[in-house]
């Protein structure tokens, strides 16, 4: 049989169809339009003083829900202020004194009926360096629900459990979960500070440098577990590892000297930022 | 992106690094420049030791490529560069191909100017071979251009230019074919200098590709299979 190409019909149902699908990536949202429902936190016009010293510029910006956004810059830009400023963690220094909002769930976090401890709750932070209590690994995790008020053994096994796992750590310490924890190594003392963190299922989690300390396996677990988690949390990270926030987030935020300079997909930000500023950090030059 | 910001990094290392990729690749560009340009004058003239030349020079274009190649791997593994950087690197990588693929068809060129000169002076089709070979040569040094000063201006020139490359081959391939159709004794001939018309052709489009991935350097637009009204 011959082939007349001038003829031939293309949707023929004799001529198989090969189905081979073109793949087109899709770009991610920006964060200007970001609609209300993804949004999860916001801030706005916001302000922060250590006494005179003025750290936060006039920062506008959203977080999205259930995705990774990053915070980079140098030492010293505003970045840890800012993130630590999403679950009052600044209250803590007495100089600090803010002005401008932070909404979460539509209220602004600052208003005098918000209740710290629940909103710390909500909003869960993990440090630079690993601290667990000087506890056994169960209790560590545990310790949370006991303070919510939590008293059924049975309860408190499941969720030690859940978030065990949760931290892609269970496998490791099932056996010896009743050794201390600080026998720990710092890459599973950083997963057990994220269990603990998640076992009171916050809705955010603060990550300020959390792997700084770590070696570059315990590294890549570590962010293998930020890619799990944000299935069902919103995260935020502070980190001086660029690539680090190149591989893990989806938004990035580039501060300096307090302002939010640029605030783009990922992708943008390491391929084709908009602003010098922020091409100068990322490629290591002197702006 | 311009070039003097290529030596604003904090690591100096870094700086050479890249200076060496850039300035490695411009040295190919030069010899692949020189190297369609001997073509096309071994066909014109008849000159079958300059093509043998042009064949010779094609081996150190492949070791250009393979070291350039070599060089942007080895960064990209120890830099981990990011936006401009990494774009100066993938350009590289890309370019350093067309540039290899210039010296291929440059090579081609060659081949066909030493069979034309074995059987005499041909009259017809030398014009156009001569006349589309400048064409080209112009667009390679505009492109290289471009990449040496990351002009996306002049880069966007060169796109254009293609066009009229391809319009010249196509009436020139009109032209033999009715030749041919009138002196059938000259066709093999005739469709020697009709395949060195294909590859100048094909690196009018090899230099349009760097003038694309110049663009991409300079702008960080992918412009690529866009028609010229969209650009």
């Amino acid at each position: 049989m011959t082939l007349n190409i001038s003829t031939l019909n293309i949707s023929d149902p004799n001529i198989p169809d090969l189905h081979i699908p073109v793949p087109i990536r899709k770009s991610p949202q920006l964060p200007s339009n970001f609609s209300a429902e993804e949004i999860c936190m916001e801030t706005k016009d916001f302000n922060l003083f250590y006494g005179e010293k003025q750290a936060l510029n006039n920062v506008n910006m959203s977080i999205a829900k259930k995705k990774v956004t990053a915070f980079i810059g140098p030492s010293g830009c505003g970045k840890s202020t800012l993130l630590r400023s999403f679950n009052r963690m600044n209250d803590l220094v007495d100089s600090c004194h803010t002005r401008g909002q932070i909404l979460f769930d539509n209220t602004n976090i600052f208003h005098r009926g918000v209740d710290v401890t629940d909103l710390r709750r909500r909003v869960g932070m993990v440090f630079q360096k690993p601290n667990p209590f000087p506890k056994t690994i169960y209790e560590n995790v545990a310790y949370g629900l006991r303070i919510q008020g939590i008293r059924k053994k049975r309860i408190i096994d499941e969720r030690v459990e859940w978030a065990l796992r949760g931290a892609a750590l269970w496998d490791e310490v099932k056996d010896r979960l009743h050794d201390n924890a600080l026998g720990m190594s710092g890459g599973q003392q950083q997963r057990l500070v994220i269990a603990r963190t998640i076992a009171v299922e916050p809705e955010v989690l603060l990550l300020d440098e959390p792997c700084s300390a770590l070696d570059p396996i315990s590294t890549l677990k570590v962010e293998e577990l930020i890619n799990d988690l944000k299935e069902r949390y919103t995260i935020v990270i502070v980190t001086h590892n660029m690539q680090q926030a190149a591989r893990v987030s989806d938004y990035t935020a580039f501060m300096y000297l307090g302002d939010m300079v640029e605030y783009s997909d990922t992708d943008t930000i390491f391929t084709n930022p908009g602003k010098k500023q922020t091409e100068d950090y990322i490629t290591g030059r002197y702006g | 992106m311009s070039s003097d910001e290529l030596a604003q990094h904090i690591s100096r290392q870094f700086n050479d690094e890249l200076e060496e990729v850039r300035s490695d690749l411009l040295a190919m560009g030069g010899m692949v420049e020189k190297q369609v340009a001997d073509a096309v004058s071994s066909l014109v003239n008849a000159d079958s030791a300059q093509a043998l030349e042009v064949l010779t020079t094609e081996k150190k274009i492949n070791k250009m490529e393979l070291a350039i190649d070599e060089e942007c791997i080895r960064v990209i593994a120890l830099r981990q560069p990011a936006a401009s950087d990494l774009r100066l690197l993938v350009v590289a990588t890309k370019a350093n191909i067309d540039l290899e693929r210039m010296g291929d068809e440059a090579s081609k060129i060659a081949k066909m100017a030493i069979k034309l000169s074995e059987g005499g002076v041909l009259p017809k089709g030398y014009i156009e071979v001569r006349h589309i070979g400048v064409h080209v040569c112009t667009m390679l040094h505009d492109a290289l251009d471009a990449f040496a000063r990351f002009d996306a201006d002049l880069a966007l020139q060169v796109i254009h230019e293609d066009r009229s490359v391809d319009m010249e081959y196509e009436s020139a391939m009109r032209q033999l074919v009715i030749f041919m159709m009138e002196d059938p004794r000259y066709i093999t001939r005739v469709l020697n200098v009709l395949w060195s018309l294909r590859a100048l052709e094909r690196i009018g489009d090899h230099a349009r590709n760097i003038a694309e991935h110049v663009i991409y350097l300079v702008k960080g637009r992918d412009v690529r299979h866009q028609s010229l009204d969209e650009l």
